[in-house]
């Protein structure tokens, strides 16, 4: 049995692979000059290094090496995506489209640009697995669109866009197309020529990089994509963003990249093949659970299922239990999730993106994430399913709705007493 | 998030867990919340017939504070009177626990499902007199 924490969060983050740490410690304190930098050699050395990191992070995306802009992360990368094309380009148009289950760093950035009345912004919907429909974008733009920003892979329940069909048609229509790939960068092929991308949204942390650095593609030809800098400073990235360059950031980055190309198809397979063994493992074992996302065109490392009648934190807490000395399971290694339940978050609203699916709040309230990344193995898939199914049936146990749902009463026809 | 002591040991131990049978006499029920809003405690409460609470059960569907606050209730209310129980403010609750202040509602759910057991047990007390009253 496994000995230590089990890590599957991989959607909020993952470790720095060794292999990545190992080429980033030389730019900390050796070679540490500043890439912009042009009247000596410490300078000329960074740069080089994060001429080979654009490289690398091209190379995955198959872009041109000069159309990636280094930024903070992807939180950055969208912000300067949209609101970059938004003020460029105010006097073709301001119309924005997107989709309800983006994260939150698109669709608060469009819900500044409406506040301001930069913007008037399409929030499209999404089937009942979270897939965005590409005839929806082709209807929904407009003669003063101009850009349309869907995600590739959603960082809650996992759902694949047909990000391809929906560049082309933006491309047919003269519209710009940009795409968050936070979650897809390195784990699902991508291609920004044949998929007609203009704009991507990436992030080091998410892919064995370190935290803090992240890339935004800007296409410079067949169209050349113009924006509007957020921060104003030296001029560096083409002027799309002034600030010295992380260099030990962006040289690890670039790293993750190449590792990520290297071994997406058998570490795809083998994260695949994890997934299906803790779906298999839950499923046959526990009854009313549910799975939200798409079945098939999915993140091979998601998990998304509800636990009907289980909420979601107290779920987490049994699952984290030994963190805590005196945790019924203090003995056992502690497992890291997450919930889509309200009491995960500051707000106490369940998940809006189980919500756009159609999962009922009360199903929302029961979610797990599951994010299998490349350092999980079959024994700690094993040891979540036993520990998963043994909580689940404890906390049932604790379950006024449990003890309802056998006794066959209806909970949709009771009259709950709300707060 | 980190959890007070008290919270994770009524979670891990929960006190007092089951149901009293619905057709048993002196027994007063409360369901209070919603599950679309992720909290649903069912509270019961035996009481004699001079209005002292002998036991009392707990089911909840809720996050660990929901259910650490109803475990702690059942053990707070045994052995007094419905008078004092009554009496009691969610706020003693968050203390005992250390809720934070995103958890309070764990304690008024709490407070709240103790009270309508109480107005349960009553009504159905009330019910019992004036079947009594009607077959004499």
């Amino acid at each position: 049995m496994t000995t230590k924490a089990v890590y599957l969060d991989n959607h909020a983050t993952t470790p720095v692979d060794p292999r990545v740490l190992e080429v980033m410690l030389p730019y900390f304190s050796q070679t540490f000059g500043n890439a912009a930098s042009r009247s000596h050699g410490f300078g000329w050395e960074a740069e080089k290094a994060v001429d080979q990191a654009r490289e690398q992070i091209a190379r995955l995306i198959n872009a041109k090496a000069k159309d990636i802009v280094f930024v903070s992360g992807a939180t950055e990368a969208d912000n300067l995506a949209i609101k970059g094309v938004v003020e460029f380009y105010k006097d073709k148009g301001n119309h924005v489209i997107t989709a309800v289950t983006e994260h939150k760093a698109v669709l608060d950035t469009c819900r500044a640009l409406e506040r301001k009345g930069l913007a008037t912004v399409t929030y499209l919907p999404v089937d009942r697995y979270g897939m965005v429909d590409p005839d929806a974008v082709r209807r929904a733009i407009t003669d003063k669109t101009v850009l349309v920003s869907i995600m590739y892979a959603n960082n809650e329940v996992g759902t694949i866009n047909p990000i391809a069909e929906i560049g082309k048609i933006a491309r047919e229509k003269g519209v710009l197309f940009h795409t968050d790939a936070t979650q897809g960068v390195g784990k699902l092929p991508l291609d920004v020529d044949a998929m007609h991308v203009d704009l991507l949204s990436m992030s080091a942390h998410k892919i064995y990089g370190p935290k803090g650095v992240g890339a935004l593609y800007v296409r410079s030809k067949n169209p050349r994509v113009r924006l509007a800098a957020i921060i104003d400073g030296g001029g560096h990235e083409r002027g799309m963003r002034s600030g010295t360059i992380n260099v030990p950031g962006v040289v690890g980055f670039g790293k993750a990249c190449e590792l990520c190309q290297e071994s997406m198809a058998d570490e795809g397979q083998r994260v695949l093949r994890l997934r299906e063994r803790l779906k298999d493992l839950i499923f046959t074992q526990l009854d009313e659970v549910y799975l939200n996302g798409h079945p098939l065109h999915r993140l091979p490392g998601n998990l998304n299922v509800s636990f009907a009648y289980v909420e979601g934190e107290s779920l987490l807490m049994g699952l984290n239990g030994s963190v805590h000395p005196i945790a019924a399971s203090a003995s056992l290694p502690p497992i890291a999730v997450s919930s889509g339940s309200a009491c995960t978050s500051a707000t106490l609203e369940p998940s809006y993106v189980l919500k756009a699916l159609g999962v009922g709040d009360d199903l929302a309230h029961t979610s797990i994430r599951f994010g299998i990344g490349r350092f999980n193995t079959d024994e700690e898939i094993d040891y979540v399913a036993e520990r998963v199914v043994s909580e689940v049936r404890r906390l049932r146990e604790l379950s006024p709705l449990y003890e309802m749902a056998k006794e066959g009463i209806d909970l949709k026809s009771v009259a709950w007493q709300r707060e | 998030m980190a959890y007070s002591e008290k919270v994770l040991d009524h979670y891990s131990n929960p006190r007092n867990v089951g149901s009293f049978a619905k057709d048993e006499p002196n027994v007063g029920t409360g369901v209070v919340g919603a599950p679309e809003c992720g909290d649903v405690m069912k509270l019961q409460l035996k009481i004699s017939d001079d209005g002292v609470v002998e036991d009392a059960r707990f089911k909840t569907f809720g996050c660990g504070s929901a259910i650490a606050s109803s475990s702690y209730v059942t053990e707070l209310v045994k052995g007094k009177t419905i008078d004092d129980v009554m009496k009691i403010k969610n706020t003693h609750i968050v203390q005992e626990l250390s809720l934070p202040p995103v958890k309070i509602h764990c304690s008024v759910l709490a407070e709240d499902g103790i009270k309508a057991a109480i107005a349960d047990w009553k009504r159905r007390r009330e019910d019992a007199k004036g079947e009594r009253k009607a077959a004499s």
